[in-house]
């Protein structure tokens, strides 16, 4: 077991290199110092001392790959890459253009972040999981069909119309919550609630719909029409049997998610005010702030790889027929 | 152009197909089912307006006698500006709610009298033609909305009739049975959800024409601009979005998905590597991060782009090319499996065995058995990337914002969230235009691939 988690996480380097490589050659290459540092200090009269300093102070006037000037190894470690790509991996993501600490953002930032994505991904997994099981239950019925539609025209709502109505409807006319903001310790709650609760109505369309194809397809199988045949009621055999076997599917498909939980979403946080990383990645966007938007791509991509090994262990866990070779 | 060529591919598809029974096969369970047909209708209909919008053209000036050359008019207009003529003219100064005849602030109004008051000014088009629009407003637009009914009414019937007579003969019965046929379900085709679907269309079409003349019908928007046209403007860019990425994104899924799977080896090592990568990124940061540096590098070129018309084009083709990068890997991921299957069958491996080339049996063989699943996922992804658009557009990485687009409209109502009353008209018609399109193509989706899945025969 071991040996594998740790041949999965080598796996995952080149896969880490790959991803800095191409930003690096996004953020640098395609895009040279010398533009980011006009785009911060105005179009237009911008003098080549202005722009020197400028880059001087954000260490991005080192030569790119190689420095043919300097010393020994300082000739493979003094430049851009070394720098600002070659760190991440120890998570070092120094500091944004504006001159703030990135790390020490991303860790407070997190929690905001968290305290919304992690009831949403909660409420919504058994949300979704009871409307399938109904749905399943009624399979081939009025109920079936209507929930199966209700579910489609629920997809088919942009994300934003739920976070606009539900501000409008709830905050607006019905001032049960606040508009938007946030607060430390229990006061945040009456912030939480209104983004976790649009959080999990936006995603029951696909999720529930979704989980009801996992659901059927396992009430095809033959040991649900031998439970049947052995005089199980199907309530039985749908809480007994099928339950269980569907969530192997449906489990494993929700950690990949998990870690991403930490990313926040950029929408909601940036509608309900929510200081999270999702909307600091929207602010870093909106200010081509582009060494926050660096971190986040690598911080992202990170995690998400994280996410597919914990999902290939969960495997093994709830699966008894998988085995790790 | 590049417009031509696809509806020239299609009707190339078409007439393979017809040429082709097992090919017909799917297409024929796809018209018999009644959401398919329905949905397929309004996605036309939208397909129609998109392709009347990108006909573009430039309205030549008067030519001046003593100069030869034909001037053209400097803005770009399409043939729907044209049949849409008066909606993009008339243009109010600022806010208007739908069907309103005044504006929504008040202005400061010089009195018959030389006195001055602050009042709500009449509007300079919405319901101009009223003497008193507080008596006959509600009479005037019950009036033309009944014409417009009527109007539909008699279209539905005249098309009802030749359907029918249509129907007769293509059946080899007389027009009485066909009827009874339409009526009854009979058919194999649900004419009669089709009819009604086509009637609903009809019906929209004809009220929409006769009220817009008139009236506002869902308001202005900050500058005056009829938010009805605005809408039906974002039908053009929201089409183009789903379809041009899935041109940009086709040939990568296609080729090297079935060349990880056929070939396997190193080949299939380093295609892998390179979808996970890619997939790795969260897909709306790598957007947002590619967007950001075109912007910066048009910034830094500006003499390359002289106009603005040219910087929202390449912008949105840009958007479409980055799209097409991050959403390749699914497919990709799909074709490798189905190919790996392939190569073990046994007629691949009698092709092999009877020597024929990698790239015929890839060509022949594969292609063909893969083209499903390439439809389905196609058809899948696109209200998804409807979908994108906005959420993309709202997070400032979208289609450039001088560009109509439902995100565009969404994004500058949001604005207004906060006056009172709230300017409700622009958000409106965002989302039903974006839920009837969305909610068809995911419709029409569901149908394909009922029809077209092998395994849900």
């Amino acid at each position: 077991m071991i040996q594998y988690i740790i041949r999965r996480i080598l796996y995952a380097i080149p896969i880490l290199i790959g991803v800095n490589l191409i930003t690096f050659a996004l953020f640098f290459v395609v895009n040279t110092p010398d533009n980011m540092a006009r785009i911060h200090l105005g179009m237009k009269h911008v003098t080549p001392e202005a722009v020197a300093k400028w880059k001087h102070e954000r260490g991005y006037d080192k030569p790119l790959l190689w420095n043919g000037q300097a010393q020994g190894e300082k000739k493979a470690t003094d430049t851009i890459f070394f720098e600002k790509s070659v760190g991440m991996f120890a998570f070092d993501f120094g500091r944004s253009d504006e001159g703030r600490d990135i790390a020490y953002d991303i860790k407070t930032r997190m929690w905001p972040s968290l305290a919304i994505a992690l009831p949403v991904f909660v409420i919504g997994l058994a949300v979704n999981v009871t409307f399938a099981m109904l749905m399943a239950f009624f399979r081939a019925t009025y109920i079936d069909l209507a929930g199966v539609v209700l579910c489609v025209a629920m997809m088919s709502i942009s994300g934003l119309f739920y976070i606009i109505g539900g501000q409008y409807l709830v905050s607006k006319l019905l001032h049960l919550t606040p508009i938007s903001g946030f607060d430390g310790g229990f006061n945040a709650l009456k912030f939480i609630i209104l983004p976790v609760v649009i959080g999990v109505i936006g995603g029951i369309g696909t999720g529930a719909r979704w989980y009801r194809t996992i659901f059927l397809e396992e009430t095809s199988r033959d040991y649900v029409r031998t439970a049947r045949a052995k005089g199980l009621s199907e309530l039985s055999v749908l809480f007994g049997h099928v339950l269980k076997n569907a969530m192997i599917p449906i489990l494993t498909g929700a950690v990949v998610v998990i870690p991403l939980l930490f990313m926040g979403s950029l929408i909601s946080e940036s509608f309900f005010g929510i200081p999270g990383l999702g909307s600091y990645t929207i602010d870093a966007i909106n200010a081509q702030d582009f060494a926050i938007v660096r971190a986040m791509v690598f911080l992202g991509s990170v995690l998400y790889i994280v996410g597919l090994i914990l999902t290939d262990i969960s495997y093994t866990l709830v699966d008894p027929r998988i085995r790790l070779e | 152009m590049l417009l031509f060529l696809l509806l020239a591919g299609v009707a190339f598809y078409a007439w393979r197909v017809r040429q082709r029974e097992h090919l017909l096969q799917p297409w024929r369970r796809l018209m018999r089912s009644r959401s398919g047909m329905a949905s397929a209708v309004v996605l036309l209909a939208f397909v129609a307006v998109g392709v009347l919008d990108s006909l573009h053209f430039r309205l030549p000036l008067e030519r001046q006698a003593n100069n030869a050359r034909l001037h053209y008019a400097p803005d770009v207009l399409s043939v729907f500006d044209l049949l849409a003529g008066p909606l993009r003219k008339q243009l109010e100064k600022t806010y208007s709610a739908p069907f309103a005849v005044h504006l929504f602030t008040k202005e400061t109004i010089e009195l018959p009298g030389g006195k001055q008051a602050r009042d709500f000014p009449r509007l300079k088009y919405g319901g101009a033609h009223l003497r008193d629009p507080g008596a006959d407003r509600a009479a005037d637009i019950a009036v033309t909305a009944a014409t417009g009914a009527f109007y539909a009414l008699v279209l539905c019937a005249v098309m009802t009739a030749l359907l029918v007579l249509w129907l007769a003969r293509r059946r080899g019965v007389s027009p009485g049975t066909a009827w009874m046929l339409i009526r009854h379900g009979q058919d194999e085709i649900p004419w009669r959800t089709l009819l009604a679907a086509i009637g609903l269309l009809t019906l929209f079409v004809c009220l929409a024409a006769l009220l817009s003349a008139k009236y506002h019908l869902l308001g202005t928007d900050k500058v005056g601009q009829d938010v009805f046209y605005l809408a039906l403007k974002s039908i053009r860019t929201g089409l183009m979005i789903g379809t041009l990425t899935t041109l940009v994104m086709l040939p990568f899924a296609l080729l090297l998905g079935i060349m990880a799977g056929y070939f396997r080896g190193w080949v299939d090592d380093v295609i892998q590597y390179t979808y996970t990568t890619l997939s790795s990124i969260p897909g709306v940061l790598l957007i947002a991060a590619a967007v950001l540096i075109l912007q910066v590098y048009m910034d830094s070129n500006q003499d390359m782009f002289d106009t603005v018309a040219a910087r929202a084009d390449i912008r949105l083709l840009f958007l479409c090319i980055i799209l097409g990068v991050t959403s390749w890997t699914g497919l990709c991921r799909l074709l490798r499996g189905e190919a790996l299957k392939l190569r073990e069958m046994e007629f691949i491996q009698a092709a092999t065995a009877f020597g024929v080339g990698h790239f015929r049996i890839i060509a022949r063989h594969i292609l063909p058995n893969v083209m499903h699943i390439v439809l389905i996922s196609i058809v899948l992804d696109f209200s998804g990337l409807v979908l994108a658009e906005a959420v993309l557009s709202y997070v400032g990485v979208g289609v450039d914002p001088s560009m109509q687009s439902w995100g565009n409209m969404i994004n500058g109502a949001r604005l207004e969230m906060a006056r009172e009353p709230m300017v409700w008209w622009s958000l409106l018609a965002a989302f039903v235009f974006m839920f009837v399109l969305v909610l068809s193509a995911n419709l029409f989706s569901d149908r394909v691939r009922d029809a077209f899945d092998p395994r849900v025969k």
